[in-house]
């Protein structure tokens, strides 16, 4: 029944034989064509210039005061690319082979090698943009390594790699409006989806700034909203990141995809206290040079600087010798997570652990005196040089951290612990990135395409940017192809005036449970009952329970809510208060997914499945499907599979000892 | 503003060098002899003109910007950013040119309207009979009334050119960090030695430093 | 870090609306910890105030990690709060203590106008980016990305001035309220590449008349914008743009 529309023929050449072979509109009829963008971050924001770039209409659409504020602009790290550049084996079957295998063979192959094949354009298009990447002295491009490769293939600017890009892209975007053929909607949150004929063919938008409902058309509607993090409440999201928009199309008909399957970064800012809004993420990049490690004793409450080398647990390396600092994400985090529960946590709250630069200041401090010719050089000269280089790297993260902490990392290392950071789980799409609603795509981290049940480091800019300026530009042609001859339709039509009173009839209905709470406290104890039971480990009693404290905090939630203000009028608690209805319904969709998948994999740790070493154990047999719900009603879903082959990517057991 | 700017810094050299004769010791003779030459040669007055349509532009030109951009904020800070993020002076610039302007006017009246329009005094020197401007100006200075607006006067100017003169080059694209650096330098001592040279005429005059 | 308890005053600009006039308000606030971020000490706030059936104050924010440049707070007279090269979102309570009294304003500019209480249109920048703020290439036209090395100091450089996240501080600190920091670094990030070359004078001088148009003030060189820029934008780019203008002005044929 679910139709991935995967082209036939041998993995490597699917993508160019489509491409060679998909339908095209011409260019006269691309100016009759109007599609809606909503989300303008790194693929929506690609997307929309692209499109734009060949003549459709798009009218684009974002809940923030300028497009440049999407949170695409947080990625530190960097981003992915099969250049090879380094000569050290890299090679688009590579980055294919390790996203899957990072990804815990959840993940659909033909899409992660077109992801793989396209990465290199991405790179030469940013670098024509204008995006300043980092550069050796010899002018060319610079590499590090990140987590699950043993090649050096991501591409950065500082720590600032995400900025750059969306700035990229936004530029791009802002030169389509000014040729007219992006119409740009700031502060504007999309609210429901208009399906006329069974087909996606507008919006609802709510203007954050009045308050009043706007209808939009569209021949197609993308979807390019970001991840469901915050479902979570603390996460390193954006505070404004939500599902609204991909739950809004899911209820009404487009699957969701392997919700269950969250990331947990390692490297995060431990949490400080009750009042904490948000995590704040510690690039990955930082294990490149960071070692991290917690006491050998239980309660070791000496100084960091106090304990020696012989009372250090440095577990990630003594775990996975071949990896050592450089693991997957989830299995970095998994592995904090066990040594604080087994009472090996540092810091007040016990829930952390070291990330330690001593080493690599001293390592680089060597470098630097041996090239600035100081024989002999005192342990001042070498930490003052090797501080510089730390500082030249990562200092934009250090100055944060120590921001956020009062603490300064070049001295004391850094605790760190693990947070929500990705979804890799979203919208189903086919290979064309339509959702199971004819005309509506989804795009980026809102979709579930390309990362399986975990995604390893720099790859999140890499599928945004290849969505938006790769694959959509072409995929997009094949539907619209059969609509060069549907006039636009007026915003008049009955559809459209059911969905928009639909949406009234909710502010209306929030508005008028007049109760004691606001919505802050509801999103965070649903954030709690989140991590607590749907978090880093998993299992069935605490999802049963989960699902039952959600659907009761559903209850208390649409009789106890209360919301300030009008609603004609910009109110920050009414959409807030839309967001967290839907994170609601949401968080019982993951949990009841998280039970139905009795398998540990990636991300989604089920305390049942387990090897005797405490990892993960994937059951093949059984759970080698996509899982695509299907919204039935309230509280019901129906769950259809798309079963995985993996003709290239032989599934094995993921080891990185 | 910044290349009339410049051209005032620029006649400011020439004014103070001659100035600096008075410093001569010789009874003004060779400030009377070098101001004559200023005021008789026919360049030097083609360049006055230019001068005058210098100050005049560069008045009118700091007094549209000052006003426009006040206008570009309608409601002011209750707690102000102050000296937190500028010199006073780099934001006084209007207030410390006005005081300039009318510190001009009375500097005017006492000197160059004098020697232009009413007759002054001739002296002997070499042979010829030429305006005695340096006992005008022991005259003036005299008074201390006079001497204290002077000063004040001149201080405007210390603070109007420490901003100015750095300032003037960044406005005409002058801004890599080599250069910025000297030409903060030199803006600074430039302010500093110009404005204590005119603060120092009459004061030296009063206390008789000089011949009379 | 030792942490601590404290209590504050806070007035804060209320502004119902575009059209109405606004006016402080007093709050007291207790029981405030020194690990807080200065929003969530407003989070909290804002949590009573809901409680209390009053309106909460409406502030931009969203990343809370200092890079999105959505938040703009003026606190005490200074754009994001006290420290050096930081957001608001970044501020943290350890900045303040017991007693306390700080005041909070929008950003204040004839181009910014309020939208309601601390939120301010800054869609103003958008249109100057719009003006000329890009590299016109097209997707699929990009040669390898390595074909033209560019000089390391040029890229750092460029960078430099590209990690502008574009929050309207230094508008709000300038005493002209003018926006040529914010314009200088976007010219200066696409000048100093050789991908930027080709509209290097049709952008500023595009750029540059977009921001007149917008109703930003002049530049008078006070530095101001420069003490407060959370991403240490340096002035240098002033001076670029002003080199880049008056060339592109000599050598423009219209």
């Amino acid at each position: 029944m679910l139709n991935s529309k995967i082209p036939a023929g041998p993995l490597e050449e699917k993508w160019s034989d489509y491409k060679g072979h998909v339908r095209l509109v011409n260019p006269s009829n691309k100016r009759k064509i109007e599609i809606i963008m909503v989300g303008t971050g790194l693929a929506g924001a690609s997307a929309a210039a692209s499109l734009g770039e060949l003549g459709y209409q798009v009218k684009a659409f974002c809940f923030q005061d300028s497009p440049r504020r999407a949170h695409s602009i947080a990625a530190q790290g960097g981003i992915n690319a099969a250049k090879n550049y380094q000569n050290d084996g890299d090679s688009v079957f590579r980055l294919f082979y390790d996203t899957v295998k990072g990804g815990d063979y959840r993940s659909r192959e033909s899409n992660v090698h077109r992801l793989a094949e396209v990465s290199a354009n991405i790179i030469d298009q940013c670098v024509a943009q204008g995006v300043p990447f980092a550069r050796e002295y010899g002018g060319l491009l610079s590499n590090r390594s990140f987590g699950g490769t043993q090649v050096q293939r991501t591409f950065y600017a500082a720590g600032q790699t995400g900025q750059q890009l969306l700035i990229g892209a936004y530029q791009a975007l802002e030169r389509q409006v000014t040729l007219g053929n992006v119409k740009m909607y700031n502060r504007h949150e999309m609210q429901e989806l208009v399906i006329i004929d069974g087909k996606a063919r507008g919006i609802i938008t709510r203007n954050l700034v009045t308050g009043e409902l706007e209808r939009f058309f569209g021949h197609a509607v993308v979807l390019c909203t970001g991840g469901y993090g915050n479902v979570f409440y603390l996460s390193t999201n954006a505070m404004g990141c939500n599902v609204t928009a991909a739950w809004k199309a899911h209820k009404k008909g487009a699957y969701f995809a392997n919700p269950c399957f969250t990331q947990i970064h390692p490297t995060c800012i431990p949490v400080s206290g009750d009042y904490q809004s948000k995590l704040t993420l510690m690039s990955e990049s930082l294990r490149n040079d960071g070692r991290i490690w917690v006491p050998k004793e239980k309660n070791d409450n000496r100084k960091p600087k106090d304990i020696p080398e012989a009372d250090r647990d440095y577990y990630l390396e003594r775990r996975y010798p071949a990896f050592g600092n450089l693991v997957p994400r989830d299995v970095a985090s998994r592995a904090a997570k066990e040594r604080c529960d087994a009472g090996y946590g540092v810091g007040t709250s016990k829930q952390a652990v070291y990330l330690d630069y001593a080493d690599a200041i001293e390592r680089y401090g060597r470098i630097e005196c041996s090239k600035k010719g100081i024989e002999n050089p005192t342990a001042e000269q070498i930490n003052a040089h090797g501080r510089d280089v730390v500082k030249e790297k990562y200092g934009n993260l250090f100055d944060m951290y120590e921001k956020i902490t009062g603490e300064n990392p070049y001295e004391v290392p850094m605790r760190i612990y693990p947070a929500v950071h990705y979804t890799m789980g979203g919208l189903w799409v086919d290979y064309e990135l339509m959702t199971t609603i004819q005309g509506l795509y989804c795009l980026g981290e809102a979709n579930f395409s390309d990362h399986g049940a975990n995604r390893l480091g720099a790859s999140a800019l890499m599928q945004g940017l290849a969505d938006g300026y790769f694959v959509i530009p072409y995929t997009i042609g094949s539907y619209l192809a059969d609509d060069i001859r549907t006039k636009a339709i007026p915003t008049d039509h009955p559809a459209f005036a059911e969905a928009e009173k639909s949406v009234a009839d909710r502010l209306q209905q929030l508005k008028n449970i007049k109760g004691n709470q606001p919505v802050e406290s509801f999103h965070k104890r649903l954030g709690k009952i989140m991590w607590d039971k749907c978090g880093m480990a998993r299992n069935e009693q605490g999802l049963q329970e989960a699902i039952l404290e959600i659907q009761a905090l559903k209850k208390e939630f649409w009789s106890d809510l209360k919301i300030p203000g009008d609603i004609k009028e910009m109110n920050p608690e009414l959409d807030k208060a839309c967001r967290v209805a839907d994170f609601i319904e949401l968080g019982e969709l993951m949990c009841i997914d998280a039970l139905n998948r009795r398998e540990s994999c990636g991300g989604h740790f089920r305390e049942e499945m387990q090897t005797e070493e405490g990892e993960a154990k994937r059951d093949d047999a059984n759970f080698s499907f996509v899982s695509a719900w299907e919204y039935e009603g309230e509280n019901k879903w129906e769950l259809h599979k798309e079963e995985l082959v993996f003709d290239v990517a032989k599934p094995s057991q993921r080891s990185y000892k | 503003m910044s290349i009339t700017g410049l051209s005032l810094i620029a006649f400011l050299v020439v004014h103070v060098g001659v100035n600096a004769c008075i410093w001569a010791r010789d009874g003004g003779d060779m400030f009377n002899k070098a101001s004559h030459f200023l005021g008789t040669t026919v360049v030097i007055r083609i360049l006055e003109v230019g001068l005058f349509a210098g100050i005049i532009l560069h008045v009118v030109q700091g007094l549209v910007l000052e006003v426009q951009n006040r206008s570009r904020r309608n409601v002011a800070y209750a707690v102000k950013l102050g000296n937190r993020g500028s010199k006073w002076y780099s934001r006084s610039m209007g207030l410390l040119g006005t005081l300039l302007l009318l510190f001009l006017i009375m500097h005017l009246s006492h000197f160059w309207v004098p020697s232009r329009f009413t007759e002054l005094q001739t002296v002997n020197i070499d042979g010829k009979d030429i305006p005695n401007q340096y006992a005008d100006i022991v005259n003036i200075f005299h008074n201390p009334i006079v001497d204290v607006l002077y000063i004040l006067g001149c201080l405007s100017l210390l603070y109007h050119l420490l901003h100015g003169f750095q300032s003037a080059f960044r406005t005409l694209g002058l801004g890599n960090s080599r250069y910025m650096s000297l030409i903060k330098i030199i803006g600074f001592w430039f302010s500093i030695i110009v404005s204590l040279a005119f603060i120092m005429m009459p004061i030296s005059v009063y206390f008789g430093w000089v011949s009379e | 870090m030792d942490h601590y308890i404290m209590n504050l005053t806070l007035k804060v600009w209320r502004q119902k609306n575009n059209q109405s006039k606004g006016n402080f308000e007093t709050y007291e606030v207790q029981g405030i910890s020194s690990e807080m971020s200065f929003l969530e000490m407003m989070d909290v706030l804002n949590d009573r105030l809901i409680r209390e059936g009053k309106d909460p104050i409406a502030f931009d924010h969203d990343c809370r990690e200092g890079i999105c440049g959505m938040c703009s707070m003026y606190i005490n007279g200074r754009p994001h709060g006290p420290w050096h090269a930081n957001t608001v979102c970044q501020l943290h309570m350890r900045a303040y203590h017991e007693g306390d009294v700080i005041v909070v304003e929008p950003w204040r500019a004839k181009a910014f106008p309020v939208v309601k209480d601390l939120i301010v249109d800054r869609s103003a920048f958008d249109r100057i980016i719009q003006a000329g703020g890009y590299i016109s290439v097209n997707t699929g036209n990009a040669v390898d990305a390595n074909s033209i090395p560019i000089e390391k100091d040029h890229a750092d450089a460029s960078f430099a001035a590209a990690a502008c996240i574009g929050c309207g501080a230094c508008v709000a600190a300038c005493k002209n309220s003018s926006a040529m920091l914010f314009v200088s670094a976007k010219v200066s990030h696409l000048a100093l590449l050789p991908q930027g070359a080709p509209e290097r004078k049709s952008r500023v001088l595009n750029m540059i008349a977009q921001m007149d148009k917008e109703g930003f003030g002049s530049c008078t060189n006070t530095q101001a914008c420069e003490s407060v820029c959370p991403k240490e934008i340096s002035m240098a780019n002033i001076a670029r743009l002003n080199s880049e203008f008056i060339g592109a002005g000599l050598s423009a044929d219209k």
